[in-house]
């Protein structure tokens, strides 16, 4: 039997009367590369926001390692924090700091690494990362949307985590980009031993990505299985997602004609 | 919609914002006295809110007193009483017009690119990434910002006050033939300590405002480039106008007859 990391019990979260999450379960594996796909709009933002603890949800339980994590705040959240890893759709570097700065960024607030070691650190995973320390004193404004994102990832992962969270990793990137990004995520994962949660909407990605796939739709997973199995699933809702058909369980607004 | 609804749904809306506000205060105030203090961003924000701010205030300050001047002359001129020209003059800006122009101003400079800049973070999801990085954003982002604020605030009115009187002096000696030595013993002789003081007060809760005003309105902006352009209204809105309304509460508290 293998060792569940992260187990999801019953989650509901709404925003006003809009029902984003409903009585959804979901377990991860230790080891593994979970893949959420879904439509967009269907909540798979607010579903790991929910999981790392920047969204409570309304009901429901999150357990890692069997305890309990759901709003749990102060020093335990902090601690918490420093076993997450979490890759940003846009990035979101700290634009006022420089690119080294923003990788030890945790290292310099929470272990008080002194600078030159904090900057060593930082230098190390650029290179896990594919980047040499010429950049180190950029600002991230000063950088590709390519580059920006592979620093992100570096900052992701500067504490060597336990769990990484990648929100539309390979979303506006181009295909070859897109490519490259998809293998540092393979090989981080392998090389740090981390358990990995994506949400993506890029099927491209995701076979190359996931070891396990969850569709999400209508606020529960629909369907979970290995990556292998996603093109004879017999699941009508991750059928159409896959192939793109306009017909089909998932409505699509396409304006006017509702 | 009928009238009576839409007066009451404004109403629920108006109290609710307050009632956000307040809250956001009370968690800032909180967290004042709380572990760990960013240094960096705080001597930062000392800078940004306070050096920068010296040409602007500077400027306000001297033409203020220079105006008052002229001003004060026409109407004191028609009985006589130029002698009391100096004493207005230092009393108006050291009491009422450096603290509030001073605000004013800064609110305009600092307290919208506050608000400008965390609504910016907020927007692209700079605030989560802290969140994620375990630092608490409020410490981070808020704290620093308010503190350097309420100390920068009565140094900035200090500065203001000295200008204004300068100001002053050089119309009325240049232009108005005053002597140099009556018109600086005038300014003296009825000026108290607690002219200045009560202006400094006012400032320190100025500064209060003007970072509370930024940060709440950012930390709480909508998504997208709209949201940030009313973020940064919003705050120099609340700003301007709780700094009035401060500004007249504290004149009644210090009001002594």
């Amino acid at each position: 039997m293998t060792h569940i990391k992260l187990k999801l019990d019953k989650i509901n979260k709404s925003f006003g009367s809009k029902i984003v999450l409903n009585n959804l379960d979901l377990e991860v594996r230790n080891n593994e590369s979970m893949v959420v796909v879904g439509g967009s709009g269907t909540g798979k933002s607010v579903l790991i926001k929910t999981i790392i603890g920047l969204i409570s949800p309304d009901s429901g339980t999150i357990k890692l390692d069997d305890h309990n994590i759901t709003n749990i705040s102060g020093k335990s959240r902090d601690k918490l924090m420093s076993r997450f890893g979490f890759l940003f759709q846009g990035g979101a570097l700290f634009d006022s700091l420089t690119v080294w700065e923003n990788i030890s960024f945790f290292l310099i607030h929470n272990k008080y690494m002194p600078e030159k070691q904090a900057k060593e650190r930082a230098l190390m995973k650029l290179q896990d990362v594919g980047l040499d320390s010429s950049i180190m004193h950029l600002r991230p404004s000063e950088l590709s949307g390519g580059m920006q994102k592979r620093v992100a990832l570096a900052r992701a992962i500067v504490n060597d985590p336990e769990i990484i969270f990648f929100d539309e990793p390979t979303t506006g990137l181009d295909p070859i980009m897109a490519n490259v990004i998809a293998d540092l995520i393979i090989k981080c994962r392998k090389k740090l031993g981390s358990t990995t949660i994506t949400i993506t909407h890029d099927i491209e990605s995701v076979r190359k990505i996931a070891s396990r796939v969850a569709m999400l739709h209508e606020g529960r997973i629909v369907w979970i299985g290995d990556v292998d199995k996603i093109d004879k699933s017999g699941n009508p809702v991750l059928d159409q997602f896959i192939k793109g058909k306009i017909e089909g369980p998932i409505k699509v607004d396409i304006g006017g004609n509702k | 919609m009928n009238f009576i609804g839409l007066i009451g749904r404004y109403t629920i809306i108006m109290l609710e914002s307050i009632g956000r506000v307040v809250i956001f205060t009370f968690n800032s105030i909180r967290l004042i006295f709380s572990w760990p203090f960013y240094f960096r961003q705080f001597f930062n924000s000392l800078i940004d809110i306070g050096f920068f701010s010296i040409p602007v205030i500077g400027m306000t300050a001297i033409f203020t007193g220079a105006v008052l001047v002229l001003q004060s002359y026409t109407g004191f001129s028609r009985f006589s009483a130029e002698n009391s020209i100096p004493t207005v003059v230092v009393l108006s800006i050291t009491r009422e017009l450096g603290p509030v122009l001073a605000g004013l101003m800064v609110t305009g400079r600092v307290g919208s690119s506050i608000a400008a800049e965390i609504a910016t973070m907020r927007v692209t999801e700079q605030i989560d990434a802290l969140f994620t990085l375990a630092v608490n954003p409020m410490k981070y982002l808020v704290i620093p910002r308010v503190i350097a604020s309420v100390i920068v605030l009565p140094l900035l009115v200090l500065i203001a006050d000295i200008l204004g009187i300068m100001g002053g002096y050089i119309v009325a000696t240049e232009k108005l033939g005053f002597n140099k030595a009556l018109y600086l013993s005038n300014t003296m002789t009825y000026l108290k300590s607690e002219d200045v003081v009560s202006g400094l007060i006012k400032a320190g809760i100025f500064g209060f405002i003007i970072a509370i005003s930024g940060c709440y309105n950012g930390y709480n902006s909508n998504k997208g480039a709209a949201g940030v352009g009313v973020a940064t209204i919003n705050a120099v809105v609340m700003s301007s106008v709780l700094i009035l309304l401060f500004n007249y509460i504290t004149t009644q508290i210090l009001f002594v007859k």
